[in-house]
């Protein structure tokens, strides 16, 4: 059982998945920018009393699932997505699928993802990738942040698609229901709309914890950790803050320079200076983010060890959120004609 | 950041497979490259690890001393915590807290024993002694 299929690599996991489901529906124009866009992505939450592996909760994108959800419904692609409480059911319904030709999306735990190094095996949920066959006993996948395709045994996939905790997968299956044509004004409507839902996102949501405030929010802690935690426990929250900035495979600044690279292939269908423009800002964004990972590593690693290092840290996030919130202001201000 | 910048630094990664990267071009036009990795990300895995060590052997001489059971120890080596201990064992959280204590866990059952082993995907003996031999 093998079905034709041609894997994808993506900066960022649920865009691969999102990306490769929809071009398989017949939206070949879809791209991991313009789904990550059009999704609405970009994010940032500090979830307080929260901690994930004794450290604070931080995220550098939208809640898991949503991009897939989003971009689909944006698009106007009904989605099939189901939950399953029995292992057998579960596997019974991927098999069916395959069968039927149709390769699937599926969130999975990365703690038993065998593929993976260890390094990288934390309980963590929220990972997705695609089953495309099945040969033997191995199911045939298509995991976005891979070069090339990899197996998993029907054992191994049924631990991953099992994980337990938070955001449990439940062997949680997704796909695009129907092959679809998706003219260019509806991608041109899905854009602006995405663009609107992140703006309000970034910058409307209430609560000091997310968007841009939670940004602020977070500079605000960074100047008290060293006082309140001592430097080796500060070190770990700011060691924290740099592995959810730089998620597997978002190189730098990631989804920063992920919303940036959209922006610009926005443009192509709202031909506005502005957009340009507003990449720029973007891109300025994740630069500025790698430069405070740099600092926050001089802490880490125990090079800097003053006050001082750490209202440096502090200030940067504050500089990153005034540069966010001009860019989203900035899109805010778009007239868009069509 | 400039398509010449993107790091290739070693990384946890780059055995498997390198990340692609968004960057710009010298037109100032977006692209995709790879990257084997960056150290600053790499040197943040280890920060996280290192702790997680120091967690693991801190647990197993306070178990050793039998300050705490063993539960505590394969908690630190699993990287788990109550609640996702509680959702592999369907055991209760306050249960669970109940079984930290030493005590507490020398009288559990052989059908709770089997259940914590299983979670912790150790045999019911390398659970008790805290033996476990991998990698």
């Amino acid at each position: 059982m093998k079905n034709d299929f041609t894997h994808l690599q993506a900066a960022h996991c649920e865009n691969g998945v999102t990306t490769n489901l929809l071009r398989m529906a017949g939206i070949e124009k879809i791209t991991e920018p313009l789904a990550f866009g059009i999704g609405s992505g970009l994010f940032y939450i500090y979830i307080p009393f929260l901690k994930v592996n004794n450290a604070p909760a931080i995220a550098f994108r939208n809640m898991p699932g949503h991009i897939f959800k989003r971009t689909a419904n944006l698009l106007d692609v009904s989605i099939y997505r189901k939950k399953f409480s029995s292992k057998e059911e579960a596997q019974k319904a991927l098999e069916e699928r395959l069968a039927a030709g149709q390769p699937v999306g599926c969130q999975v735990g990365v703690f038993y993802l065998t593929y993976f190094p260890k390094e990288y095996r934390f309980h963590f949920n929220a990972h997705n990738l695609i089953v495309f066959g099945k040969e033997g006993d191995d199911y045939l996948i298509s995991d976005p942040i891979m070069e090339s395709v990899t197996k998993l045994s029907s054992y191994e996939l049924e631990r991953v698609r099992f994980a337990k905790g938070a955001m449990a997968p439940k062997g949680q299956l997704y796909y695009p229901k129907e092959r679809r044509e998706v003219s260019d004004d509806m991608i041109k409507l899905a854009i602006k709309k995405g663009i609107k839902r992140n703006i309000r996102d970034m910058l409307h949501i209430p609560g000091s914890f997310v968007g841009v405030s939670g940004i602020i929010y977070t500079a605000k802690k960074i100047r008290k950790w060293r006082d309140q935690l001592g430097l080796e426990k500060a070190g770990l929250y700011l060691a924290q803050l740099v592995r959810m900035q730089e998620e597997i495979g978002t190189g730098g600044g990631g989804f920063r320079y992920i919303y940036g690279a959209f922006l610009q292939e926005a443009h192509a269908f709202h031909p506005y200076d502005e957009l340009m423009n507003i990449s720029k800002s973007f891109t300025r964004a994740g630069d500025m983010w790698r430069n405070a990972a740099v600092q926050a590593a001089g802490i880490y690693r125990g090079r800097l060890t003053s006050q001082q290092e750490f209202n440096i840290m502090s200030d940067y996030l504050i500089e990153i959120a005034a540069v966010e919130k001009e860019a989203f202001r900035a899109l805010a201000k778009i007239n868009w004609h069509s | 950041m400039k398509k010449e910048q993107i790091p290739q630094d070693p990384g946890a990664l780059d055995k498997l497979t390198k990340e692609v990267c968004y960057a710009v071009d010298e037109s100032g036009k977006y692209v995709t490259a790879l990257s084997s990795g960056w150290e600053v990300k790499a040197a943040a895995l280890g920060v996280a690890w290192e702790d997680i060590e120091k967690r693991i052997s801190t647990a197993k001489e306070k178990a050793m001393r039998k300050e705490a059971s063993p539960i505590v120890f394969f908690m630190e080596l699993r990287l788990m915590d109550i609640g996702i201990l509680s959702s592999y064992t369907g055991f209760w959280k306050w249960t669970i807290k109940r079984h930290l204590n030493y005590k507490v866990f020398e009288k559990l059952s052989p059908e709770k024993l089997r259940k914590y082993a299983e979670a912790f995907n150790v045999s019911v003996e390398e659970l008790k002694t805290m033996n476990v031999h991998e990698e």
